[in-house]
């Protein structure tokens, strides 16, 4: 998909924000100091499930959005997956337009309150800033899309896409994550009749289930995928395709293409002594519990561990996640266990600060090697190997090396292993003639999505592996263009 | 939502429900489980599928009444509501003509074993079924089990009905008597780990359908882990059938005591 740069000058054109531009000297403007997001005490947000992240006032979003260059070839549009007008959006909220700037996110983008909490900017569109060549902070991108965003829900305006004349052709989506729901969401803008079917009981897939609430609130999540029924999208929950429902099924009644964004389900292990000990468990498991299933909650019926000395395996974001919700429910000692060095930690630097904050233990260049367990079979402590770091391997990243013979044994009441996920197998053993890889993950045409069987796209995690909800929501807009185009060229 | 349309008691503390879902009435087969959830606050629990009628759109559970979940779900009457329902989940069972099958089953392990007697019936094995229960009072569905049953063989450890002893008893009469091919056995894990030792002492190949805390029912979460030959399996979407004779019991019994303290 190709940025349309006629558009885009076109629309730096117009007076209003030729105006805009004329008003403040850039000088003036790169010196403005990037804004600070208010945020809960640590000491006081460790011990309870309430968003972290503030957001915006409107006067500090003013005058971040001030800082914006407008530049004629806008670098920020290049590192966002789904191409939001950055400049227009960013503009629109400091000439205090701020509905304007929310229409303009969904112009592009079917969940932009979501995309404003949990993108890894600062590795997106924050990260081709101009600002960053002048040796200054990048523009808040994420902050000011969180805000206007939450803006607009908040006036309690929110605006509808427009859509296309419908054109009745039924459309099916295998999955309700941000690949499904953003692909739902620009087919509907087309004209489709489309329908996703989710195998929870809970719309939102990895945004529900995955992050919790003081990262992502569910309320969040669920105004968006209002938005998208009030555009007619019709979500069937508790019905698995490929189970409840097969293929034939589905091209029985009339669907004339299916999206798979079926996600990477499956919870990698490390296969090492005791690692099915009771008290060990995934991070899906334990996140699930908690996000989805309120096992937090008095009210729940759902149990949940909790451990009073916990050790989370891994360093990306779903670690992190872990990690500060097992400090939530009253662990006292809360541990990263991750077997290289902080710099090679996959999370969001924002994650880790946060995690630091609220008093979590970082075990760097330790890796598990064996857990052991009490008479009744629970896991009472783990066998770290001390690790060192070697030469740079195929990902950049420096291999970490085992210390031979230093290892450490530490009390351990609860484990969450967090080291990623392989694609759920459940969709490709069902769709006769679908082809994957070696790892699972279905083979599409990288640039249109189309899998070997015509009727068949796919996207997200299924065919990625794991990855981030940006790049999920990427391959829906991206599928949906190329299913469009096939549709109407038929 | 899925309506309830007609609730049996079968004993003392296992209920039958007759439940709405002709989606899933009409793709399960034998061996197949769904996910159960009940109101906004419910837990997620899986209950094996004991029937279906594809022309009512309904299918069959059988819940035994062991916790907090399966209470508030034995506790539903007809007309009433079963919040969330999935499925069908997991592997069906695999079906051939083997020769002689015994099916070994206790508990409420009797109920999901009816479909599989059903289609090894039908298959043209000979069937003989093995139903134990501590007591007289705890033997249920006995007319359904004998309709597709060549022999049905009734133990009860106080020796209240049918045959005194445990279900391995009734199994090794059988085994002392004629060629068992096949041994299918469900029921609860301490059962079914005594049937899978005894089978092997005779050679006999032996699958068991394991029932394990599950949380999503399709490969996400992992609870259901077990080890089947030194290998980590998901009962979920691997079994929930698996070669008896490879199950570690003893971790798998482990494991179902995890969440014991936190309910």
């Amino acid at each position: 998909m190709a940025i349309n740069t006629e558009y885009l000058k076109a629309q730096r054109n117009e007076p209003w924000r030729e105006e805009l531009r004329k008003s403040t000297k850039n000088k003036e403007r790169a010196d403005i100091p990037r804004v600070k997001m208010p945020e809960l005490n640590a000491e006081y947000r460790s011990k309870n499930y309430e968003e972290v992240n503030l957001g915006l006032s409107l006067d500090q979003a003013l005058l971040e959005a001030k800082r914006c260059l407008d530049c004629p070839d806008p670098q920020c549009m290049t590192g966002c997956p789904v191409e939001i007008n950055i400049p227009k959006f960013i503009k629109n909220i400091e000439r205090n337009e701020i509905l304007e700037a929310a229409k303009t996110l969904k112009e592009t983008s079917a969940l932009p309150a979501v995309c404003g909490r949990v993108c890894p900017q600062e590795k997106q569109c924050e990260s081709k800033c101009i600002h960053l060549k002048m040796k200054k902070e990048a523009v808040a991108i994420g902050y000011l899309e969180r805000f206007a965003s939450d803006y607009e829900r908040e006036s309690g305006s929110i605006s509808v896409p427009e859509l296309a004349k419908s054109n009745g052709i039924k459309i099916a989506v295998v999955g309700s994550g941000p690949a499904g729901l953003s692909f739902a969401g620009d087919m509907a803008k087309y004209g489709y009749d489309v329908t996703v079917f989710e195998a929870l009981h809970e719309i939102g897939g990895v945004l529900k289930y995955g992050i919790p609430e003081f990262r992502l609130p569910n309320d969040i999540v669920d105004v968006e995928i209002d938005i998208l029924q009030k555009m007619g999208v019709k979500f069937i929950t508790n019905c698995i395709v490929g189970k409840t429902i097969s293929y034939e099924d589905l091209q029985e009644e009339g669907f004339k293409a299916i999206f798979v964004a079926s996600g990477a389900g499956l919870p990698n292990f490390m296969n090492i002594p005791g690692e099915n000990l009771s008290g060990v468990l995934s991070s899906n498991e334990y996140l699930t519990r908690v996000n989805l299933m309120s096992a937090n909650k008095e009210e729940s019926d759902t149990p949940v561990f909790f451990g009073k000395n916990v050790a989370v395996v891994g360093g990306g974001n779903t670690a992190m996640d872990s990690v500060r919700t097992a400090r939530r429910l009253g662990a006292e000692k809360a541990m990263i266990v991750y077997r290289r060095s902080e710099e090679e930690m996959p999370a969001r630097l924002e994650e880790v600060k946060h995690a630091k904050e609220e008093g979590v233990i970082f075990m760097n260049l330790n890796n598990p090697i064996e857990y052991i367990g009490d008479d009744k079979g629970r896991v009472k402590q783990m066998v770290v190997q001390k690790m060192e770091l070697g030469e740079p391997d195929a990902s950049g990243r420096r291999k970490p090396v085992e210390i031979l013979g230093a290892t450490e044994t530490i009390d351990v009441d609860m484990v969450v292993v967090a080291i990623g996920v392989s694609p759920n197998p459940l969709i490709p053993s069902a769709f006769e003639g679908l082809n994957v890889s070696k790892w699972g993950t279905i083979i599409v045409n990288q640039d249109t999505l189309q899998t070997d069987l015509p009727d068949v796209f796919a996207g997200g995690d299924i065919v990625r592996g794991g990855a981030t909800v940006i790049l999920a929501m990427g391959d829906g807009r991206k599928a949906a263009a190329a299913m469009h185009k096939a549709l109407t060229e038929k | 939502m899925n309506k309830i349309v007609k609730k049996e008691v079968l004993s003392q503390n296992v209920v039958k429900l007759e439940v709405e879902a002709p989606l899933i009435a009409k793709s399960r087969k034998a061996g197949h489980f769904v996910i159960v959830k009940l109101g906004k606050y419910g837990e997620r629990i899986p209950l094996t599928i004991a029937g279906a009628d594809t022309n009512k759109g309904t299918i069959d559970l059988v819940i035994q009444n062991v916790g907090k979940s399966s209470k508030k779900i034995c506790e539903l009457n007809e007309g009433d509501f079963i919040t969330d329902l999935v499925g069908p989940l997991g592997k069906a069972t695999h079906i051939e003509n083997f020769g002689t099958v015994v099916c070994a089953c206790g508990g409420v392990g009797t109920a999901p074993m009816l479909p599989i007697i059903e289609a090894m019936k039908k298959a043209g094995n000979k069937v003989i079924t093995v139903q134990a229960a501590r007591t007289k009072e705890l033997i249920i569905l006995e007319d359904e089990i004998k309709k597709y049953s060549d022999e049905v063989v009734i133990m009860t450890d106080d020796g209240s009905y049918g045959n005194k002893g445990l279900v391995t008893n009734g199994i090794e009469d059988v085994i002392n008597r004629e060629k068992v091919d096949l041994c299918v056995t469900i029921g609860p894990a301490v059962m079914m780990k005594f049937v899978s030792l005894l089978t092997q002492k005779y050679n006999i190949p032996t699958v068991a359908s394991l029932n394990t805390i599950m949380v999503d029912g399709t490969g996400m979460c992992g609870a259901c882990r077990v080890t089947v030959g030194g290998k980590t399996k998901f009962v979920c979407v691997d079994g929930p059938e698996f070669d008896a004779h490879q199950v570690d019991f003893d971790e798998m019994m482990m494991r179902l005591n995890s969440y014991k303290d936190f309910e």
